[in-house]
């Protein structure tokens, strides 16, 4: 008998791309750069962040023709990001065929009390978070996968460091706690209780936990891997580089070598100008994305 | 005894904790020089289009066609190894361990990836999980033995002392298959 979309095959997928890197892509040609470059997966958009940020407005999700278009041109997973909240927008995404749904802040959320359920789909979603009680309860709602949120389109990892910083700062945390003080935890956190045990037992998430906003280097990438993700998203950071193909092999390359330092000088040599970037806290309250999700 | 998994990418963990739990030391592989103390390799499962171009660059892939001790894919490590691969528009560099002919993500997009009970040829069945698995289309060689099925179509093989599997024993934790893999490298 065969079983599909359990949650052992949704979070299989998730395992499949550790220690690689997910490219934001807008177009056929940037899919198959970030192919050949070895990415493990493109982020199909009509904007990459940096665009959105510049451009303002309400950003939904892309038109499912540049969707279909980059599905065809390449043979890796293809992802394509929804609003916050909106299951519709996932229900057309899923139609499509997308290997994964990425309930994206960076897109203007569509309900500002609900994200979409989550076990419903078929589709595996990978969801952003900035603290672990926002992790457990994206995982609850039936995420597949969890990326640190960090700034999207500002190539400033500050934010990403900050919250990977975080998260594992509080599995640690929840690892030194005695058994009898999980509930308290899991009141605090906002999380459930099954989910706040699992890190208590394991010292890990349920789900493969990776870094994403505002990567640009190899450096900021292998970064990103030794604080502890598992894989790197890549958004504007490639393709507002001055030579994307480049950059696009070198983060490949700064991933899987991200403990080898020797590795990382010879690779980050001649890459040209990284996104020009943005410092986060010149920006005001509004212009964040990573406030964005509850 | 100490099994080396190449760890460029993909479920590298999985396959540490179920060698592990079978009490065998393991190696992390990711430069040539790593494969010197090794009695035998596995190539997980991951983007085997992200393998090749990491092998190719580091000169892990000329290091891999010298290695002589067993090696055992599963997944996109199945389409590394194989002679042929079937469909691909630009020439595909592989190993050619098995001699066998393999069609990437043949059942599909990830929403034909699924779990389901195969038969092994040496050790009744198991759960497994195939994730946007390829397909195993054509045998090379009568030298290749059959060892894993999935009602009637092919999912594992042996040739000599290399074994690929189309699917991931290690997503469900059954440890059939890794203990098949280790008794080859035993008798080497």
């Amino acid at each position: 008998m065969i079983e599909r979309a359990t949650f052992r095959v949704k979070v299989g997928l998730a395992r499949m791309l550790k220690g690689g890197v997910i490219m934001d892509v807008t177009t056929p040609e940037q899919a198959r750069i970030a192919e050949r470059a070895g990415a493990v997966a493109v982020m199909a958009l009509e904007r990459v962040p940096a665009d959105i940020r510049k451009e303002g407005g309400v950003a939904r999700m892309a038109d499912p023709e540049i969707i279909l278009r980059i599905m065809d041109a390449v043979s890796i997973p293809v992802m394509a990001k929804v609003r916050i909240g909106h299951f519709v927008e996932a229900q057309i995404l899923q139609e499509l065929g997308v290997d994964f749904i990425d309930e994206s802040e960076v897109l203007t959320p569509a309900d500002e009390e609900n994200h979409i359920d989550k076990h419903k789909f078929e589709t595996p979603f990978v969801c952003g978070a900035r603290n672990l009680g926002e992790a457990l309860r994206r995982i609850s709602e039936g995420a597949a996968m969890i990326r640190t949120k960090g700034e999207a389109g500002t190539g400033n990892v500050v934010e990403a460091v900050r919250h990977m910083r975080l998260i594992m700062k509080e599995i640690r945390a929840i690892q030194s706690l005695r058994e009898d003080e999980l509930y308290t935890k899991a009141k605090e956190l906002r999380a459930p209780y099954d989910l706040v045990r699992y890190i208590w037992e394991n010292g890990r998430l349920p789900v493969p936990n990776f870094a994403a906003g505002g990567i640009a280097t190899p450096a900021d990438a292998a970064l990103m891997m030794q604080l502890g993700a598992e894989a790197v998203f890549v958004g504007s950071g490639i393709f507002k580089s001055s030579d994307p193909d480049r950059m696009a092999h070198a983060i490949v390359e700064a991933v899987a070598y991200y403990d080898n330092p020797k590795v990382l000088a010879r690779i980050s040599r001649g890459l040209g100008e990284a996104m020009r970037g943005i410092d986060v806290s010149k920006l005001s309250e509004e212009e964040l994305l990573q406030t964005r999700g509850w | 005894m100490r099994i080396g998994i190449l760890a460029i990418q993909g479920d590298v963990e999985e396959h540490e904790e179920i060698l592990h739990r079978l009490m065998v030391e393991t190696k992390r592989v990711k430069l040539p020089e790593d494969l010197k103390d090794v009695d035998g390799l596995i190539i997980p499962g991951g983007e085997s289009t992200t393998f090749r171009k990491i092998m190719l660059r580091s000169g892990m892939f000329d290091a891999l066609l010298q290695f002589d001790k067993p090696i055992m894919g599963t997944c996109a490590g199945i389409i590394v190894m194989a002679k042929a691969l079937a469909n691909e528009e630009e020439p595909y560099h592989t190993l050619g361990k098995l001699a066998i002919e393999v069609e990437r993500n043949a059942y599909g997009r990830q929403r034909e990836s699924f779990e389901a009970q195969v038969e092994y040829s040496f050790d009744g069945a198991a759960k497994v999980a195939f994730i946007r698995a390829p397909k195993i289309t054509g045998i090379l060689s009568d030298d290749v033995e059959i060892i894993a099925r999935l009602g009637d179509e092919i999912v594992g093989v042996r040739d000599g002392k290399n074994v690929g599997l189309t699917f991931h024993p290690e997503i469900t934790g059954d440890t059939t298959a890794h203990e098949y893999f280790l008794n080859i490298v035993k008798g080497e």
